[in-house]
């Protein structure tokens, strides 16, 4: 994307070719465009580095063809993980003023009344 | 049950929209943040009007009311806390399970002729189209990343091209989370720090000149603003791929220049240098939290190598200041 290209060889997405049935839906939700059509229809791995494990295709695959360890690419979130000894989580609905806690691009969660006063209103 | 009962949203965005759009980005206020969930019509919809889905994140949601603009389609915002459709369906609230209950809690088939849902591509992570088919026969459609290719999409029948179906991270796109990261370094117990730095810049240099008292403190606001402002401005110009390594790169420039602007001793410049290049990896590996490309698997890899080292550069900084204040 862009250019952009994050450190090589770690994604943990693999592609089980026996249970693809080229339906291309992998293609379809991929933001990174990591799948391509192979010359049999069947998918390939065309671009594993370009993979931030975000498990989209994993979650639409309906043949189980595709198996990777999902997660959020969130330093904060990894290191939360550690200190915590949980899963890696962001903590943007929970805590957000934990420091340096930039993921989900500052998207805090109402507290309390969460409607404002130009909140769509029910016609009378 | 009657179309009026769907409370109709406009697609013009009010002043008070922007404030309240300004008030997120720069961590004012957190009200507001949310939108009441619920179907929303935009224009006059009719039963076979497509129906767009969304989080009710307030920004989200004023982004895509402005963008179907024009439009008579049925609005289906699903409760996310608030939370954004990426960081939702990543946490699971932006989920088949939510997208099923909305649609169920809404009457949504009393008002439509038809079982298309569109989603953003991004709920993807979250929702499973083949189990909501199966579960409640809705069919869902992932349409385009951003909101602003909508109409493009519908009026293609549906069908999005391969740049509609791409994340990107233009320079905009990276300076719009400026104001949450320079905030972040501020915020909860962060904010002591500057403090403690001064009171350290005051032991080592006590009776100096207040440029070399404010060191410290310099370095440590260089290696701010190296993290949280040239990292994502200059970000697929600085070398290597590990946003620590970048960070580093970025406050030992910022770091250098406010020892030399200072006219420090060179071993304070050195410490300068070294403080600002830590702060500005911590900041800069944390901007894998806003960077849509960047896996777990990867900034695990770079955490485990940066942030000893980060350390180790804080801790020598320190010692140089010290040694510089005694010996010097
Ligand atoms: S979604 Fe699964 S079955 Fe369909 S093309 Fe991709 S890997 Fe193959
Ligand atoms: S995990 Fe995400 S980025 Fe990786 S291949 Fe699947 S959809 Fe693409």
């Amino acid at each position: 994307m862009d250019g952009f290209r994050y450190l090589g060889g770690v994604a943990t997405l693999e592609l089980d070719r026996e249970k693809c049935t080229g339906c291309q839906v992998c293609l379809t939700v991929c933001p990174h465009a990591v799948f391509a059509v192979d010359n049999d229809r069947r998918v390939q791995i065309a671009d594993l580095d370009a993979c931030m494990e975000c498990g989209a295709c994993a979650n639409n695959c309906a043949f189980g063809a595709i198996t990777l360890t999902p997660g959020v690419g969130c330093a904060a979130a990894i290191i939360r993980g550690w200190v915590t000894n949980t899963e890696p989580s962001c903590g943007c609905s929970d805590d957000v003023s934990a420091p340096a806690s930039a993921c989900c691009g500052g998207a805090p969660v109402a507290t309390g009344e969460p409607l404002g006063s130009d909140q769509p209103q029910a016609p009378a | 049950m009657t179309e009026s009962t769907v409370p109709q949203v406009s697609s013009t965005l009010s002043a008070a929209d922007t404030i309240a759009r300004w008030k997120l980005r720069w961590r004012i206020s957190r009200d507001g943040a949310a939108v009441s969930p619920g179907l929303f019509r935009i224009g006059e919809p009719s039963a076979e009007s497509p129906v767009i889905v969304t989080c009710n994140y307030r920004m989200t949601f004023d982004l895509v009311r402005r963008d179907l603009g024009g439009l008579d389609v049925w609005l289906l915002v699903l409760d996310t806390r608030g939370v954004n459709v990426w960081c939702a369906a990543g946490k699971g609230t932006f989920s088949s399970r939510e997208l099923m209950l909305r649609a169920a809690l809404t009457g949504l088939e009393r008002y439509v002729s038809h079982r298309t849902l569109v989603l953003p591509q991004l709920g993807a992570t979250g929702v499973s189209a083949a189990d909501v088919r199966a579960t409640s026969g809705w069919r869902v459609v992932f349409g385009p990343v951003r909101s602003r290719d909508l109409k493009a999409f519908l009026a293609a029948g549906m069908k999005a091209t391969p740049a509609m179906r791409a994340v990107t991270f233009t320079f905009a796109e990276r300076m719009a989370v400026v104001p949450v990261e320079l905030v972040g370094a501020f915020v909860g117990w962060f904010a002591l720090i500057p403090f403690a730095l001064l009171g350290i810049g005051a032991l080592v240099s006590w009776g100096g000149a207040a440029a070399l008292i404010a060191q410290p403190l310099a370095a440590y606001l260089a290696g701010v603003i190296g993290g949280g402002v040239l990292v994502p401005a200059l970000l697929p110009w600085l070398p290597g791929r590990a946003l620590s390594l970048k960070g580093a790169e970025a406050g030992v420039i910022a770091g250098l220049l406010a020892g030399l602007v200072l006219s420090a001793p060179p071993l304070m410049i050195a410490a300068d240098t070294l403080l600002a290049g830590a702060v500005a990896s911590y900041i800069g590996v944390n901007f894998t939290g806003t960077t849509p490309y960047t896996s777990p698997s990867g900034v695990e890899k770079e955490l485990r190598v940066a942030l000893p080292l980060m350390g180790a550069a804080s801790v020598l900084a320190g010692v140089l200041w010290v040694v510089q204040a005694f010996g010097g």
